[in-house]
């Protein structure tokens, strides 16, 4: 618990954070005009910890981690600041992003089908990156690369490195992709949905690799998912994404046991819960998510919200926090909290 | 015929004293896929009865999407009978089993993709009751109107527009309506719910719910998500690689498993609670390939109580609770009332 507070408040425990976002906006020109994905992000991350980041589809999640990486689409606007490891990543040109990337911080996708060359083999695209980044030989390259697989549970790595993508499962699949984002021992992960297009059982394997590697590289690591059992688990901080906001952000044991915000409270309360019988009722929320080239000027949930009221509806609430600073809502009728 | 269900009632078995509605009896399906086979389902025998919900899960590649379509007829039946409503599926072409198909309705995974995004939703949701003949328009309209309203949707809002301007969650509504159009007995969903986001979910589970309840469905509820399924269903059917390893009451199968795959897929679960302990990985390698399945019991090779009798001799469903049945070997004795599972 101590840790967890600790993690979340990474700014004011003196160690600079290994990342820090600090306002960061993200506006993406559609035919319906300007789209703000992300509004005014401002999260940070201490190195070995992890932060989750959840939200339903286009809560900006995932642009929110593009922007991190520098990784945007070209025509998306950037405002705000990304700093990571001491270093301004908005104010770097593209050839020093490029030796950041993979050596700094590396991404694990959501789909290793696509993430992965489906015409070059397994061993050619983790050798590719090895020299690329490390400047290995090629013997040098294939041995590493050899150890990595072995490291993330592929058996018979010697024979699994001559092969190519379609040869292996979603969850072999994806353990590549984890051996390619690790072959250059990055500082931060960033895994996107690592385990949404796998099944259960091995959802649970990616899960358990990603910690264990995780701990042993003392790796710092940002787990984006729309599902909050996914995170409730496996990290010390949570921040939960709205409209490309954050509408709330605590450590995690908070999160589920406190939260103040009522989308988090609706959201937690929308997953079926397996202790209940069957022909439960869900408490599901209402209504659907706002059209994000729609903004409203008041709290982007106060359409779908019990608690709002006119004031919802003008003013968008800040982020804030009110006791601990590890614990920040945005919210003008908060719940009550711990009891 | 509707309404005769008593669903006030929960069936705690297919085979009690009623006909059931849907009966599956010995079914397989296979496929060729260069020069070599695929047996996507072996021999699954289970029963529905009127006013049941059953739940079928498993992972990808067990079969359970080739074993709605086989249901339906969309793919091809290899060997065993469907029997609905007594009238064996599988025997039927042609104008009967058309008549026969208006009784049984299907909705997919992916809403988005099951709609035409170029048509209207009034000609999507009109093209039922079209091809089974109801010519007056008037009637026609009155029947989109009321079924659109029983989904959640606006008539007056929603029946102009095309299908590609509603999100994956209306588009689940339109689909839904869709195959509620004709007034189905049985309708079978496939993964209704897992494209969907977590608050879009909800609202459609609590849908289906309302809607058989209000048209008096018997439904087949197939997902990988075992929480949903306990949501909704009576009873519990789990497939791996092509078999049915157990079927139970919902309860029981929750609170007692007895096949040590189903175990296993309860453990895996993760839970939206920080202070649930994450079970140590029971879980090793990843579903063999349905081309070859091994020998006696499929799930051997991943299971840590496999014997050498589950490689030699396939284990048969059988009875070790009312009700309850698996297909192990060496079934976990916790399969009773005195022994409830630790969470």
């Amino acid at each position: 618990m101590g840790q967890a507070i600790q993690a979340a408040e990474a700014v004011g425990a003196g160690t600079p954070p290994l990342l820090s976002i600090e306002s960061v906006s993200v506006e993406l020109p559609t035919r319906r005009g300007p789209l703000r994905a992300v509004d005014g992000v401002s999260l940070s991350l201490a190195a070995g910890r992890t932060l989750g980041i959840v939200g339903e589809s286009g809560s900006g999640k995932t642009m929110l981690s593009r922007a991190v990486a520098q990784l945007l689409p070209a025509s998306a606007c950037l405002s705000g600041r990304v700093r990571f490891d001491g270093q301004d990543l908005t104010a770097l040109s593209p050839q020093a992003l490029r030796r950041l990337r993979g050596r700094a911080f590396a991404f694990v996708f959501q789909d290793p089908m696509t993430s992965l060359n489906p015409v070059l083999t397994v061993g050619g695209q983790i050798t590719e990156t090895l020299k690329e980044h490390l400047g290995l030989d090629g013997a040098a390259a294939v041995r590493r690369a050899i150890e990595l697989l072995a490291q993330v549970g592929i058996p018979n790595p010697e024979q699994r490195l001559k092969q190519y993508p379609h040869q292996f499962s979603g969850g072999m699949r994806q353990r590549v992709a984890i051996a390619i984002a690790l072959s250059c021992e990055p500082k931060l992960l960033i895994a996107d949905e690592p385990t949404t297009a796998l099944d259960v059982t091995v959802q649970a394997q990616i899960l358990d690799l990603l910690a264990r590697e995780q701990r042993r590289r003392h790796m710092a690591m940002i787990l984006i998912t729309h599902d909050l059992a996914v995170v409730a688990g496996r990290t010390d901080a949570v921040a939960v994404m709205y409209a490309g906001r954050v509408v709330e952000r605590a450590p995690t044991r908070t999160l589920f046991r406190a939260m103040r915000m009522p989308y988090t409270r609706a959201l937690i309360a929308a997953i079926p819960k397996l202790d209940a019988p069957p022909h439960t009722p869900l408490p599901a929320i209402s209504g659907l998510p706002p059209d994000p080239t729609r903004p409203s000027p008041g709290c982007a949930f106060a359409p779908r919200c019990a608690s709002a009221d006119a004031q919802c509806r003008t003013a968008a609430p800040p982020l804030k926090a009110v006791d601990v600073g590890a614990h920040q809502f945005a919210c003008w009728h908060p719940l009550a909290g711990a009891p | 015929m509707r309404g005769a269900s008593d669903r006030s009632r929960p069936v705690a078995a297919g085979n009690g004293e009623a006909a059931p509605l849907l009966r599956v009896d010995d079914l397989s399906v296979d496929y060729q896929a260069g020069g070599n086979t695929v047996y996507a389902v072996s021999g699954i025998s289970f029963a529905i009865a009127r006013g049941e919900t059953l739940g079928l899960v498993g992972e990808s590649g067990c079969g359970k999407s080739s074993l709605a379509r086989a249901i339906l007829r969309l793919v091809a039946v290899s060997s065993g009978r469907v029997l609905f409503d007594g009238v064996d599926l599988t025997q039927l072409g042609g104008a009967p089993l058309r008549q026969l198909r208006r009784r049984l309705q299907i909705i997919f995974q992916d809403p988005i993709a099951s709609l035409n995004p170029r048509r209207r939703i009034d000609d999507i949701i009109a093209e039922p009751l079209l091809i089974a003949g109801v010519a007056d328009k008037t009637q026609r309209d009155r029947r989109i109107d009321d079924v659109l309203t029983a989904v959640g949707l606006d008539p007056a809002l929603v029946r102009a527009r095309y299908a590609h301007a509603f999100s994956g969650g209306q588009c689940q509504r339109i689909a839904i309506a869709r195959a509620l159009i004709l007034e189905p007995e049985l309708v079978v969903c496939d993964e209704p719910v897992s494209a969907l986001d977590v608050s879009i979910r909800a609202q459609i589970i609590n849908l289906l719910e309302a809607m058989k309840a209000r048209y008096g469905l018997t439904l087949l509820f197939i997902a990988h998500d075992l929480a949903v399924v306990k949501a909704v269903s009576d009873r519990v059917a789990v497939m791996y690689l092509g078999k049915l390893c157990e079927i139970a009451p919902t309860e029981a199968l929750f609170q007692h498993p007895a096949h040590p795959y189903t175990a296993l897929l309860l453990d895996a679960i993760p839970r939206p609670d920080p202070d649930a302990p994450i079970p140590a990985s029971l879980a090793v390698g990843e579903p063999p390939s349905p081309l070859a399945p091994p020998s006696g019991c499929r799930f051997r090779t991943r299971c840590p109580r496999a014997t050498r009798r589950c490689q030699e001799e396939v284990p048969l469903l059988r009875e070790v609770a009312p009700a309850h049945l698996v297909a192990c070997h060496v079934p976990l004795s916790s399969a009773g009332p005195e022994a409830p599972r630790p969470r």
